[in-house]
């Protein structure tokens, strides 16, 4: 199954894991199964629908606004990083 | 400093509150955190007399930074020449320009001295012994001596195929260098997720609010050393688009203590190179959102920053206070710089080509006045971008030790000026 990655500072909302397991064929159902199981991780993440303006993600190593936003495909092997995109320069 | 001015973290998207604590992003939307003073404390203290009786640092400023009590790291950074650049005035066909030179920043030679010398006087206060950045390379040199100098351990992560002036500026600081394979984007994301596995302190993910206020001191000393007053224009380069926001943060904090009068008019521009123009692309377009550069190609590594973390904020502000944005290709940057050196002797980084080249570009369009007073943030120094221009500068040419071959190559034009002050010389003894 893949592996969903979780910043650390979110982790009190994701009973304390640092990686969680979920099912789903796209970036949108992994994250939907994750936050169904941890409501908390939800309003965090999401505005309604769509992603928050200031939370990346990736799968693997590539942004997913470079493929298919939360309509891209994961395997079972990816690894789908959470990442604060307030960050650099 | 008798009192705490910098009391806490606030959300810039929420205004949740967080005590000052290593955290870079709220934990209810993600949205970045800023410093909040009690300004009522600052203006007890910070006047204008008092500003001009400190030394000519950053720290001059120390009530509107965000350390409490002395700071420990970079104590004399800043304090760098406004200087008044005419030739260069003439040459772009306006009236009063100016150029901060932070290519003479200490102790590293660019701005980041300025954010670095912050952040690491709060990560020695919150007790971090190792320091890290995500860096195109004048970060990762000025973190590199700093924290040598500070007794700190630090973890500088690069993109691979930087300028070799950037690498060995901080490999011969004895941090620990990593260049990671990919682009500066990479490497901050490895950064982002290191920071808080390790719990060290990363100047720009973990200890970035306090970091990104090092940069109002840029804009402090421009509007103090311009008699105490904003200008009409600021030019700033951007990479990751935090520079130009602070610059204007810095005016109008001096407006709001009575340092400056107000109300500040300032148009901010931002400078971005056309291999890697997120933010100018967002300004020209009217677009809400930044859509991030997915493979940066400029001579401009230092702003090679594809995903700009303040991409959205630096876009709002310019079309706010009426400035724009715009982007230049490689040549034209290679072009300024030598314009910039042969006009002022000021031998900026790419990235300095990339701010005069977009200025000239701006004053052409006519959205910069002929008449308005302009300052341009020079925020990196030449010697550490060499690459680009060696293959474009003429090499020196070569003679024997021969008065001869001196006159020859001088030609018919100087042989002449010779015999006259030769003339002259003799008819004086």
């Amino acid at each position: 199954m893949p592996v969903v990655r979780i910043p650390t500072p979110l982790r009190p909302h994701a009973g304390g894991l640092d990686r969680i397991e979920a099912a789903g064929a796209t970036v949108g159902e992994i994250l939907n199964q994750v936050t169904a199981e941890h409501p908390a991780l939800r309003e965090r993440l999401f505005d309604g629908e769509e992603l928050r303006r200031f939370v990346n993600v990736y799968v693997n190593n590539e942004d997913i606004r470079y493929l298919d936003d939360l309509a891209t495909p994961v395997a079972a092997s990816d690894e789908v990083s959470i990442i604060p995109a307030v960050a650099g320069g | 400093m008798s009192e705490e001015t910098a009391i806490g973290l606030k959300c810039r998207l929420c205004g949740k509150t967080y005590p000052k604590e290593a955290l870079n992003f709220c934990t209810d939307d993600f949205g970045p955190l800023e410093v909040i003073y009690d300004y009522e404390a600052v203006a007890r203290t910070l006047r204008r007399e008092a500003i001009l009786s400190r030394p000519r640092s950053m720290w001059r400023y120390r009530e509107l930074l965000p350390v409490d009590g002395e700071p420990t790291v970079g104590r004399q950074v800043g304090g760098t020449p406004l200087v008044r650049a005419d030739r260069l005035a003439r040459e772009l066909g306006v009236s009063e320009l100016y150029i901060k030179n932070d290519a003479v920043n200490f102790p590293t030679l660019s701005f980041k001295d300025r954010v670095v010398a912050v952040a690491l006087s709060k990560a020695v206060e919150l007790g971090f012994q190792t320091v890290g950045c995500a860096s195109t390379g004048n970060l990762a040199n000025s973190v590199a001596a700093n924290a040598a100098a500070a007794g700190l351990e630090a973890y500088v992560l690069i993109p691979d195929g930087l300028e070799q002036g950037k690498v060995l500026g901080a490999t011969i600081y004895g941090a620990n260098v990593v260049a990671i394979e990919g682009n500066y984007d990479h490497v901050n994301r490895l950064c982002s997720q290191i920071a808080f596995r390790f719990g060290w302190g990363f100047v720009n993910v973990n200890l970035r609010p306090f970091y990104a206020e090092g940069s109002k001191t840029m804009g402090f000393e421009i509007a103090e050393d311009l008699g105490w007053r904003a200008p009409d224009h600021v030019v700033a380069p951007m990479a990751g688009g935090s520079l130009i926001g602070k610059i204007h943060k810095a005016f109008q904090e001096f407006e709001r203590l009575g340092l400056i009068d107000g109300p500040v008019k300032t148009r901010m521009h931002g400078a971005q190179a056309t291999g890697c123009n997120p933010i100018s692309a967002t300004v020209r377009s009217g677009a809400s959102k930044v859509k991030p550069v997915r493979d940066p190609r400029t001579i401009a590594k230092s702003l090679a920053i594809g995903d700009p973390a303040d991409g959205y904020f630096a876009s709002r502000l310019i079309v706010e206070t009426g400035g724009w944005s715009e982007d230049v290709d490689d040549e034209s940057i290679v072009e300024a710089m030598q314009l910039l050196a042969e006009t002022e002797g000021i031998w900026a980084e790419t990235a300095g080509g990339v701010t005069l080249a977009v200025a000239k570009k701006l004053i052409e369009q006519g959205r910069i006045g002929r008449d308005e007073s302009i300052v341009l943030c020079i925020t990196g120094n030449g010697l550490k971008t060499q690459e680009p221009m060696l293959e474009r500068m003429r090499k020196p040419v070569v003679i024997r030790p021969s008065l001869e071959e001196f006159e020859a190559l001088l030609g018919a034009s100087h042989a002449t000026a010779r015999a006259d002050a030769d003339a002259l010389a003799a008819g004086v003894v």
